[in-house]
């Protein structure tokens, strides 16, 4: 259908122009930006496939976490721009090759999956199509079953970056003075305070405890 | 897979309409009130003096750890969804996956909470 | 419902399609802005209740045309762009927050097959929506170049982000019990009369969410990022005119939203209490369950004093993320174990 052609041709557009936007802008918050509209575009993409719980996702945790993550770093960093794009030239031969093993990495992807005979045989769970099963039902059924390795070490990979996050960044301050929510909520009214019985005109170290 | 894409495409509208309509709003209220733009009208709210410094903070890293906190969680209720749908069909079997996969990250959230990455903040 | 306005035309044609859309868009968001403008009202009619004081009263009879003459001041008050700020990003904060608290309104039911898409990944749209409001406070409180604004706008954002884990956890649960995302299913899944409904079995997660979403909000008791003695309307400090028209339009927008989330989630939608009331048209008992859902955010907000910040990121993380997350493996154990789950692939 030409509306699905047409939307398919603007979300890709949108999302290879926003991804060049991202290393050109001078701006590092406007970059972070152009960042947020490649992931809506490719989001956009992988509704147009029908794979709708992949897009929500996407939005999810890339728009709704990722890209705040980069944009809180992003502002609190005081980047001296001007700077940092002068040495950006001498990487351009570095750049250009890693971008080349990329390329020669996805031609052969392609043609391995294109033309290789035994592809469609290795595919162990099928996924039914979109018509028949809902795609996040189809997905939940074979996800924690048939992949179950890979889903365990989906929840191991988690585990090391919260560690990582943490090893790295943490750093405990000396001398704060903090609360204990439980030890004040325990506190009994008898420990609170005490009752002083004082005989006008002397003061309380001569006063006697009284209840 | 054409009724799946014609649910989105009220939403796209939607999404049209509702950023026309705050695009008119402002632009409306900017074309209707009087501009008398005024040095002290500009500057930055700081209790009557100028901004001493510059309004970029001190890198925080408590906001940076919240945030990638965050994202391991976000992760996590991200593969509880297909999970909590189909947990008819995969059974006992597929409980005790996600069990496993919970227990994996509850160490990881022990371990924070002992090392006082969740404190004062 | 973009199905039942197109079949009214009679005529098969995809710029008749395009209108009908354009028409149940219109249906739900021309109301959806006057009862935000009523809801605006009510909130302070009852603020003023419950500390024994009138609230708008002299605006229209029983001060109802109040917030219409809030608009139209703020409507005509100049729009001041502060020097220093990023003008483009500064305009375009408020905006996103306003046209997020709009486009979440596109899922939720109003009756059977009154909704504007009925996506079947409806609950996750919400979600996604949600996690996107953050971003017009960390870009208005970054834009303003004022210092109070951006950290108003970090604290702010940080705490949605926060509670933001325990009401997926809560939405996890329901769906447990439900076995789709899709949110007409989860109402038909609570028919029958009110001991179907949700908040009975799932009363704690119920509080949990409720909770939740008053932090989501920047509600009282947690609204110390926005909280006048503090930071000064935090990331919204530097904002007039219809830009801040637009902040608050969008804030009220997400607690009816929330309370219409709450509806759907655990009181049953579209239900009727007793089957016998079924003759009433359902969206009268959704639009009832929202404006109690609405009435519960009020009153919270006139009789809890504040959080302060560290406390309320505690409460999120140490108290409401192991809970939720507890009541998750809880209602897994107990459904699995006694079969309870929806026979539905």
């Amino acid at each position: 259908m030409t509306l699905t052609a047409g939307a398919f041709y603007l979300f890709a557009f949108v999302a290879v122009a926003a991804g060049f936007l991202v290393i050109s802008a001078r701006n590092p918050v406007h970059s972070v930006l152009w960042l947020i509209l490649t992931f809506f575009s490719a989001a956009g993409l992988f509704v147009l496939m029908g794979a709708e719980f992949l897009a929500m996702l996407l939005v999810i945790v890339y728009v709704g976490a990722v890209a705040v993550l980069f944009l809180f770093v992003v502002m609190m960093l005081d980047i001296n721009f001007a700077q940092f794009r002068k040495g950006a030239l001498q990487y351009i031969p570095i750049g250009g090759l890693v971008g080349l093993i990329l390329l020669a990495e996805l031609v052969t992807l392609v043609m391995a999956w294109q033309f290789g005979d035994k592809v469609a045989d290795n595919v162990t769970a099928p996924i039914p199509a979109a018509e028949q099963v809902e795609n996040v039902k189809a997905m939940g059924a074979i996800l924690y079953t048939d992949y179950l390795f890979i889903f365990q070490t989906a929840g191991l990979i988690l585990l090391v970056a919260m560690i990582g996050a943490i090893v790295l960044t943490h750093r405990q301050r000396a001398g704060v003075k903090r609360q204990n929510i439980s030890k004040q909520v325990a506190r009994k009214p008898k420990d609170a305070y005490e009752m002083v019985e004082v005989k006008s005109g002397e003061g309380i170290g001569s006063a006697s405890k009284k209840g | 897979m054409q009724s799946l894409l014609m649910q989105y495409l009220p939403i796209l509208i939607f999404l049209g309409i509702a950023i026309g309509l705050s695009v008119v709003f402002v632009a409306a209220a900017w074309l209707i009130a009087r501009q008398n733009p005024d040095s002290e009208k500009l500057s930055a709210y700081e209790c009557g003096f100028e901004a001493f410094e510059d309004a970029r903070h001190q890198f925080d890293v408590r906001f940076y750890l919240v945030a990638i906190l965050f994202i391991i969680f976000d992760l996590e209720v991200a593969f509880l969804f297909p999970w909590a749908v189909t947990l008819g069909k995969i059974g006992v079997f597929g409980f005790w996956s996600m069990m496993a996969f919970l227990g994996v990250l509850t160490i990881g959230f022990i371990y924070e909470w002992k090392k006082g990455a969740l404190e004062w903040e | 419902m973009v199905e039942a306005i197109y079949s009214l035309f009679g005529v098969e044609s995809p710029l008749l399609y395009l209108t009908a859309i354009v028409l149940s868009i219109l249906a739900i968001v021309l109301p959806l802005l006057i009862s935000v403008a009523f809801a605006v009202y009510f909130d302070r009619k009852i603020w003023a209740a419950v500390q024994m004081r009138r609230g708008p009263n002299v605006v229209g009879p029983f001060g109802l045309l109040q917030s219409f003459a809030d608009g139209l001041k703020l409507f005509v008050k100049e729009t001041v762009v502060p020097a220093g700020a990023n003008k483009f990003i500064f305009l375009m904060a408020p905006m996103i927050t306003f046209t997020l608290a709009l486009i979440a309104w596109a899922v939720i039911p109003f009756d059977a097959g009154m909704m504007i898409s009925d996506l079947n990944v409806g609950i996750l749209y919400i979600l996604a929506i949600s996690s996107l409001g953050v971003y017009g406070i960390i870009m208005s409180g970054w834009a303003s170049n004022s210092r109070y604004a951006f950290l108003g706008g970090l604290r702010s954002a940080a705490q949605m982000v926060s509670y933001e884990v325990s009401i997926g956890f809560v939405l996890v649960c329901v769906l447990m019990a439900v076995g789709s995302l899709n949110l007409s299913d989860v109402v038909n899944a609570q028919s029958g009369g009110f001991w179907n409904w949700y908040f009975i079995p799932f009363f704690p997660i119920f509080i949990i969410f409720f909770i939740s979403a008053l932090a989501e909000t920047n509600r009282p008791p947690f609204d110390l990022p926005e909280a006048e003695a503090e930071l000064v309307a935090g990331y919204q400090v530097e904002y007039s005119s219809m830009a801040f028209a637009l902040f608050f339009l969008g804030e009220y927008a997400n607690i009816l939203l929330m309370s219409a989330v709450m509806a759907v989630l655990f009181f049953g939608g579209w239900e009727a209490p007793i089957p016998a009331l079924d003759f009433i048209p359902g969206i009268f008992w959704m639009l009832a369950k929202i404006a109690f859902g609405f009435w519960m955010f009020a009153m919270v907000k006139a009789f809890v004093p504040r959080y302060r910040y560290d406390q309320l990121m505690r409460l999120g993380w140490k108290v409401f993320l192991p809970l939720s997350l507890f009541f998750v493996v809880f209602y897994a154990g107990i459904m699995v174990a006694f079969d309870l789950l929806p026979s539905q692939g």
